[in-house]
């Protein structure tokens, strides 16, 4: 049953094979013997069930969605009414949420079952999971290895099937990366597709929340659900939000693929590199046309960010000062020692090194030569987009340079670490949707995945071609052996 | 660029971090790193480049003037580390 | 040495909306401490700003109102500082691009006209409110006020005098009053004022080093502030000293200005565009149609008064000063059928002195326009003489009454009957033989007594041209 897609679970509910508080005491139970991968930060199982029977009447009723009974995980950065929201930080340990982002409530009215918050990196800075106040999170396939990040919780919770399908949000590659690491399909889709309202923000110009799962079909259905204009966000987009599922099943006969040069260089490693000379294969076989492009400005894509995301997140995260929510320091002084001790005590290393870097270049004298540069370098990345587009209708490359790394090998070295995201980090610069789809194992068994970058509101096509792909290849459907 | 302890010290104080000693060497020696590597966008040729402030190119969206939003004073202080009196109580401020 | 001072003025009126500038509270004035502070109020990790329609509506209608460009693209800011009546850790605001540049102010000194620049205007949202009172040792915060529309008026450093910079102040407080943008109360801190004040040589093209004087939140603070800070930097100055650049209060008690030591630690507010807000985009369709529901502005209104009510400039000014004004009296003379110049005079005269003395706003005034256009007809039709009508008017003010009942009840309706005042002019000269003899003799003067007398007879009702008249006649 914990293998099933949502297409299947959906029928099961509604043939009544399964009630869904059968289904999701079943996740439940597997959260529980799984506990070791240190998934979730937060298990709503009294609350789940109750979801769960809601459901199970509203199915009766007839007043049923795709969703209604499903279980899912949140990552624990969108904020869930009444339960722990955590964002991975001590800062936020004891916040309660007063109110449901505007995910979690499209999710909550699909009929939905929330079965708890997933771990992450500490505000969703890292790659890793690493920095997580709640300790790492383990790669189902390999516990020495790292799940990837920051949404890693969720995605070790679908590749270990702990729950059918996952949210996570994706600044600089945090659902394609981990996505990648642990062997399943995650999709950003393009900037002002899914509501930013409730999501605890890093980088507001980047973040974007997206579906974490085993297949681009069951992406697809949540994207559904997912997408679509909030009021309450400013940047959200009025566009029209097509079924991503109409389209999955379109033939790719002819469809242009185009390969930036760039993201095949040095640094690559072999074993990732073999794994997409076969996607190219399967997609040539397929039909496609595979087209090479040139995304010169890309290769500096990694200290662009570094410099726009920092100081977004310096500015945002000066809300947590004690006054009003969250950690405030046990003993301080005058108000400046209660700010200071409170922000000292209450963010981790990565987080402090972020905040610094971010003040660092927006202050006086230095904005000019890091944070308008970075702007400006950030227009050239989009425009290269722009340009290749001309040429072919999807970008395809790895995702990340290598498979999971292992625990604690990166910890000590910020700069390495960064660059793990070189390859997912200009589609969040440029705003475009990205997917990640599993595509084989590298050398020492650890997953591979490829990436899919898109135009503007052009998700159906990546999850089009994934789907094709998925039809053709068993990738998406396996599974660590020990959770077999 | 190479940054100081004192540089390190200034921007911490400006983003209201105590740190330790120790604290202080090691993000003397991170950032700079950090900085290393951000720098290397001088690569890039930016003249006459219009900053790219957001994503997607789209005007501000406005909303209707009401006043709708309920009094939840009691759900929003519940979850707050120290009120009195329907106030956020914070160390002295003084004028 | 002569000393020239130099000022310019920074406002921060507070726009008359429903709800804030990014949220959906409300901004009423004095609700319970945080009843008005919604989720994104009180910066709720994860909640975002939606920008109020009406508030940039508002600053538009400013900006032409003060013949300004409207940017067509102007961007929110972040404007970052640490301070607990600041939830976001950051002020949205604009910086570089601000939806109102290059306007002026008109204002007249000494009958002259001068013009003031306005450098720029821009919206922001205001901060919270802290508490003194001692809560064991602690402050309180109130967030009810926290993201308030403001509009953020700055003037070019054109005022010369504290007089020019009281006359630009209440200039631009009648204007958001007219323009019906702010309610302009000052106790409130709807309109709020901060000095840059700096001193040079007369005839010195160079500007000296300038003081930030805040919390001149009246027009006579604002007044006495400035004096006393032009003052001690003149002080300074010829004592050999150098002026600090530097942020100083008022201090209304003691009536002086002092340095706000250790608020200046360097700040570095590291401003950027708001990632959560695009451009605001002001098409000029919308300006146009803005521009089509702008009232009469005070200018216009007081050129008109000259031109169609013959008033002179200064009685215009007067009368234009505020826009309940203008209409309180525009209404008087509807309602009195009456000589424009008269109402100007009951309404300017009369009415102000009893405001002032009792204290009393024109919206509060016992006597509304209907009642002075009631006393000021009857004046007119020579139902009563003008010294009568201010015993109406008092009698009116305490709530005798509209001037028709008083002057009813009271019986003061004027004496125009002429044989009836022949009778006691007749009456008056024959008491007076002595004084009719004198004035016979040359003393003209005593004109004044005989009229004295009859007016006296009559409780001053008769009518005082007839009365002279007759008099002249009989004497002549």
């Amino acid at each position: 049953m914990h293998t099933m897609s949502v297409a299947e679970l959906s029928k099961a509910l509604q043939e009544k094979q399964i009630s869904s508080v059968e289904l999701t005491q079943l996740y439940l139970d597997r959260i529980t013997q799984q506990e070791e991968l240190n998934a979730f930060i937060t298990v709503n199982a009294e609350d789940a069930i109750a979801q769960a029977q809601a459901a199970d009447t509203r199915r009766s009723k007839g007043d049923t969605t795709l969703f209604t009974g499903i279980p899912i995980a949140h990552k624990d950065i969108f904020c869930t009414k009444g339960m722990l929201t955590t964002c991975g930080s001590k800062m936020l340990a004891n916040f309660v949420s007063p109110y449901d982002a505007t995910v979690i409530e499209r999710f909550n009215d699909s009929g939905a079952v929330t079965l708890g918050k997933t771990n992450m990196d500490e505000f969703a800075m890292g790659s890793s999971n690493e920095t997580s106040y709640f300790n790492p999170v383990l790669n189902p396939w390999d516990r020495k290895a790292v799940p990837g990040g920051s949404s890693g919780g969720s995605a070790a919770a679908v590749a270990a099937r702990l729950a059918p399908v996952a949210t996570g949000t994706d600044t600089g590659g945090s659902i394609r990366q981990p996505a990648a690491f642990c062997g399943i399909t995650g999709i950003k889709p393009s900037y002002g597709r899914v509501s930013r309202y409730g999501m605890i923000a890093f980088a507001s110009s980047l973040d974007q929340g997206g579906p974490m799962t085993r297949s681009a079909e069951d992406a697809a259905m949540m994207l559904n659900v997912m997408c679509g204009f909030d009021p309450k966000d400013s940047t959200s987009l009025n566009e029209a939000v097509p079924d991503f599922t109409a389209t999955l099943a379109d033939p790719i006969d002819g469809m242009r693929i185009g390969l930036p040069k760039e993201y095949f260089g040095a640094g690559l490693n072999a074993d990732v590199a073999r794994v997409v000379d076969a996607v190219i294969e399967e997609l040539k076989g397929l039909g496609a046309k595979l087209v090479e492009v040139e995304l010169p400005n890309s290769t500096l894509a990694v200290p662009c960010y570094y410099v726009l995301a920092p100081a977004e997140a310096s500015s945002n995260l000066s809300r947590f000062d004690g006054v009003r929510y969250g950690y405030r320091a046990q003993d301080y002084g005058d108000l400046a020692d209660m700010y200071m001790k409170t922000r000292a005590e209450g963010f981790g290393t990565e987080v402090k090194r972020r905040i610094m870097t971010g003040t660092y270049a927006l202050s006086a004298g230095y904005y000019d030569a890091y944070y308008l540069k970075a702007q400006k370098l950030r227009r050239l990345i989009a425009d290269d987009f722009t340009r290749a587009f001309e040429s072919c209708d999807a970008i395809l490359g790895p995702t990340t340079p290598t498979t999971a790394f292992d625990l604690g090998s990166k910890t000590d070295d910020p700069v390495a670490m960064y660059l793990n995201d070189i390859y997912t980090i200009p589609a969040n610069l440029a705003g475009l949707p990205g997917m990640s789809i599993p595509a084989g194992l590298g050398d020492d068994g650890r997953p591979v995945g490829v990436q899919l970058v898109g135009r503007y509101f052009d998700e159906a096509r990546l999850l089009n071609i994934g789907h094709r792909f998925q039809q053709v290849t068993d990738w998406h459907n396996q599974i660590p052996l020990d959770q077999a | 660029m190479s940054l100081s302890r004192q540089d390190v010290e200034k921007i911490a104080e400006l983003a209201r971090l105590k740190l330790t000693d120790d604290e202080i060497a090691d993000y003397t020696q991170t950032l700079s790193r950090i900085l290393s590597l951000v720098e290397q966008m001088n690569a890039a040729d930016t003249n006459d480049v219009e900053p790219m402030a957001h994503p997607q190119d789209t005007r501000l969206r406005f909303r209707d003037d009401a006043a709708t939003a309920p009094d939840r004073r009691d759900a929003l202080q519940a979850i707050a580390p120290k009120t009195e009196a329907g106030l956020y109580l914070v160390p002295k401020v003084v004028e | 040495m002569e000393w020239e001072p130099v000022i310019g003025l920074e406002v921060h009126v507070q726009l008359r909306t429903q709800s804030k500038l990014f949220s959906d509270a409300a901004t009423k004035y004095g609700a319970d401490p945080n009843t008005q502070a919604c989720d994104v109020d009180v910066a709720l990790p994860g909640v975002l700003p939606v920008m109020n329609v009406e508030a940039a509506r508002m600053a538009v209608k400013l900006g032409l109102a003060i013949d300004a460009a409207i940017n067509q693209r102007s961007v929110f800011a972040r404007k970052n500082y640490f301070y607990p009546d600041l939830p976001k850790g950051y002020q949205i605001s604009q910086y570089e691009l601000p939806i109102v540049e290059h306007g002026h102010i008109d204002i007249e000194i000494d009958g002259d006209t001068k013009r003031i620049g306005v450098t720029r205007a821009h919206l922001e949202e205001d901060a919270g409110k802290s508490l003194h009172e001692d809560f064991h040792g602690m402050t309180g915060i109130d967030l009810n006020r926290s993201g308030t529309p403001l509009i953020e008026v700055v003037s070019e450093p054109d005022l010369r005098s504290p007089q020019e910079a009281v006359a630009y102040l209440k200039k631009l407080h009648a204007l958001v009053r007219y323009l019906d943008i702010s309610d302009g109360n000052m106790q409130e801190g709807s309109f709020r004022c901060d000095a840059n004040i700096s001193i040079r040589p007369k005839g010195q093209k160079e500007f000296g080093t300038r003081a930030e004087l805040k919390n001149i939140n009246s027009f006579r603070f604002v007044e006495r502030g400035i004096i006393h800070e032009i003052e001690r930097q003149i002080d300074v100055l010829e004592s050999g000293g150098t002026v600090v650049q530097e942020t100083r209060l008022y201090d209304s008690a003691k009536d002086e200005t002092r340095s706000m030591r250790g608020k200046e630690e360097a700040h570095d507010y590291r401003y950027f565009p708001d990632p959560d807000l695009p451009p605001m985009t002001i098409e000029d369709a919308v300006v146009e149609e803005i521009r089509q529901t702008l009232p009469e502005l005070p200018d216009a209104k007081k050129a008109r008064f000259i031109s169609d009510y013959g008033l002179s400039a200064y009685d215009a000014g007067v009368l234009t000063a505020s826009r309940e004004l203008a209409d309180y009296y525009e209404q008087t003379v509807a309602e009195s059928g009456a000589d424009a110049k008269l109402v100007a005079n009951w309404v300017a005269v009369e009415l102000a002195a009893y405001l002032n003395k009792h204290a009393v706003e024109l919206a509060d005034s016992p006597v509304n326009a209907t009642m002075l256009g009631g006393l000021v007809k009857r004046i007119a039709d020579n139902t009563i003489s003008g010294k009568i009508a201010k015993e109406v008017f008092e009698a009116m003010w305490n709530g005798e009454g509209d001037a028709d009942a008083v002057i009813e009840k009271q019986g003061l309706q004027q004496i125009t009957d002429s044989s009836a005042i022949e009778a006691i002019v007749d009456e008056v000269l024959t008491n007076n033989p002595a004084q009719v003899e004198q004035f016979r003799g040359g003393q003209q003067k005593l004109m004044g007594f005989f009229v004295g007398q009859v007016m006296k007879a009559t409780q001053g009702k008769a009518n005082p041209q007839q009365v002279n008249q007759i008099l002249k006649a009989k004497l002549g």
